[in-house]
């Protein structure tokens, strides 16, 4: 099989080259000019297995935050001859995780290169149907996602008969109602059957029985606009573009107080600090402290950290995680406790309610820190909020929401702990924040 | 356990038996294009609530009967669908509903000082609706625009880079349009 292409050595940032600075979308002749849908075309013209090992090979990780192979997820999908029948795949475009804003900047500006993927993916699991599971608010990427199918529809891109073998793939748009947990796969695939979003048992996994009870693959958005490149340019031109242990490029984000926050496309694995140079620095008259390196459910990183590469590998060495790859950064004017409340409150709202962890938990949590930011804490509850981590962490829920949600306070307390105790010595929040009032305002907000 | 909660309960269920409001013709098209997208016409339920939504401004106790008799549901399901979701309204909302980001980059850019601002001007809390029935205020968990933060839908516009000057001006004129109307 021939794993690289000689004419593509120049694409250094495949997922943003079709990206203008203006905010208007890529138009299907724009994104064809410029090897659009060829990708699809090299995948439709190799067997099925072959883009499954192919893309396995060039060990794409899952860009929504758990980094998993995408090829070998894949490869979970039984044969069509062992399991005949109706095959789905889905993509995730549900993105809500705080903080992260990654697959709405490539969906609005690039819509075709993510259908592309899809097609891609629903080709490679031999699904004749694929879903694009976009989250509740995104109304401009709606908007240009449908013109983009109707599109790529209307040019015989999409559709019946698109090889010798009969491939034929529709492409659907559901746009959700809104709920956090809606990301996590077997919820997501609830939330799809017109159910409500709780996450389902594993196993049987999604790629034996999902959507409809029939085999299903379910990826991020991010991981899917990479698809098009690898079939095109080759394993070996993606494993070139990182710099680390990682292949190909992540779509990395700034938000805070620096002075150009936003999201740029790099190599994977490109340092914490040359990001954050990107986004031009922290606005004058604050200090950076912390970050958070990939969304609201990652644990908090240090100044200590700066140098370190933002890739799986290497974060998770650190002690969190990479996540998303959109950091959000703790300056020295917030209060850290009202951040990490504000995170709980969050979570604590999104959970789904499905089990006890869960449920108690976060709310157990939010009330703690609702006191410890009114200066109404004692000493004792730190290492009780210490135990609340541990009682809602890996192994003790459904799902990854409780445990995600205890990854930014267990390290607040490590990191910042001084800023803990001094609200607690000082009966009152240092940066004079008053939770009490926001609660208020909150408490009877929700229930429409 | 008190009266109070056994007459709230038993106006619920008097709520139940209230008549059907039927669908209107554009409803029961949008929905029955939706219901071909899916093996099971179940599966519609979400899309069956936004598009009622999207005409009437909100999902009514009559509306979620007429969704259920034509999805072969239980009034019940789908109430348990339409009060799990954030973007499905169960009251009546104003004609423009301002939801501000209350995420954590917005809120370490200024969401505080925003949802102040905007709730003493419209002098409503947050989840209340003006008198004039213009404008709702409903906090809302990340709207994924923190690059642009604080930020904050103002019905399907997104607006950016929010001040409590800027926030104030599109409910203000918000309200003018009701006004108009």
């Amino acid at each position: 099989m021939n794993h690289g292409q000689s004419s593509s050595q120049a694409v250094t940032l495949p997922l943003s080259q079709h990206i203008k600075a203006d905010g208007s979308v890529t138009s299907l002749a724009e994104y064809q000019a410029n090897y659009g849908y060829q990708g699809l075309a090299k995948a439709l013209s190799m067997s099925p297995s072959e883009v499954v090992d192919w893309v396995k090979n060039a060990n794409l990780r899952g860009r929504g935050g758990a980094g998993f192979s995408a090829g070998l997820k894949w490869s979970f999908v039984p044969p069509l001859e062992k399991l005949p029948g109706q095959r789905y795949v889905i993509c995730n475009a549900d993105e809500m995780e705080p903080g992260t804003f990654k697959d709405r900047w490539l969906m609005e500006h690039d819509p075709h290169q993510l259908i592309e993927g899809l097609a891609i993916a629903a080709y490679a699991v031999q699904a004749d149907t694929a879903f694009i599971f976009l989250r509740a608010d995104y109304d401009l990427c709606a908007e240009r996602l449908q013109n983009a199918i109707d599109e790529a529809l209307a040019a015989g891109l999409l559709g019946e008969q698109l090889n010798e073998a009969g491939f034929s793939l529709t492409m659907l748009m559901h746009t959700s109602a809104g709920r956090y947990i809606c990301g996590e796969e077997t919820a997501l695939i609830n939330s799809l059957e017109g159910k409500r979003a709780n996450p389902r048992f594993k196993p049987p996994f999604p790629q034996v029985s999902g959507l409809f009870g029939r085999p299903t693959v379910v990826n991020n958005a991010e991981t899917l606009c990479n698809l098009p490149h690898i079939l095109y340019h080759g394993i070996d031109w993606f494993a070139d573009l990182g710099l680390g242990d990682d292949n190909g490029t992540k779509i990395y984000g700034v938000s805070g107080r620096v002075n150009n926050p936003g999201c740029w496309e790099l190599p994977i694995g490109t340092t914490v600090a040359d990001i954050i140079a990107l986004a031009g620095g922290m606005q004058e008259g604050v200090q950076l402290r912390g970050f958070l390196p990939g969304g609201g459910s990652t644990d908090f990183l240090t100044r200590d950290h700066l140098g370190l590469a933002m890739d799986y590998g290497t974060i998770q060495a650190a002690g969190s995680r990479m996540g998303t790859g959109t950091m959000i950064l703790l300056d020295d004017q917030t209060c850290v406790v009202g951040m990490v409340l504000n995170l709980i409150q969050f979570f604590a709202q999104e959970s789904c309610g499905w089990c006890t962890p869960c449920r108690n938990g976060l709310p157990f949590i939010r009330q703690i820190l609702t006191d410890l930011e009114a200066g109404l804490g004692e000493h004792a509850d730190l290492e009780q909020l210490l135990q609340l981590c541990g009682y809602i962490g890996i192994g003790n829920t459904f799902c990854a929401l409780a445990p995600g949600a205890a990854e930014p306070l267990q390290s607040a307390l490590k990191y910042f702990r001084d800023d803990f105790v001094a609200h607690i010595e000082q009966g009152c929040c240092p940066h004079g924040n008053s939770p009490q009032v926001d609660m208020d305002l909150e408490k009877e907000a929700r229930p429409i | 356990m008190t009266p109070i909660i056994a007459t709230d309960a038993a106006a619920h269920c008097a709520d139940w038996r209230l008549q059907i409001e039927p669908l209107n013709v554009q409803e029961e098209t949008a929905i029955a294009a939706e219901i071909t997208h899916y093996p099971q016409p179940q599966a519609a339920t979400i899309e069956a609530l936004k598009i009622v939504q999207q005409q009437q401004g909100w999902v009514s106790d009559g509306k979620i009967k007429a969704i259920a008799q034509r999805l072969q549901m239980s009034p019940d399901e789908v109430d348990s669908v339409a009060t799990f979701y954030n973007k499905i309204y169960r009251q009546p909302v104003g004609s423009t509903v301002i939801s501000l980001c209350d995420s954590v980059s917005c809120w370490i850019m200024g969401y505080q000082g925003l949802a102040q601002a905007l709730t003493q001007e419209l002098n409503i809390a947050l989840g209340e609706t003006t008198a004039d029935g213009a404008v709702t205020i409903l906090p809302t968990p990340c709207l994924g625009a923190c690059d642009h933060a604080p930020v904050a839908m103002v019905g399907d516009q997104r607006a950016h880079k929010l001040t409590p000057a800027s926030l104030i001006e599109l409910a203000r004129l918000a309200q003018e349009q009701e006004q108009s109307l």
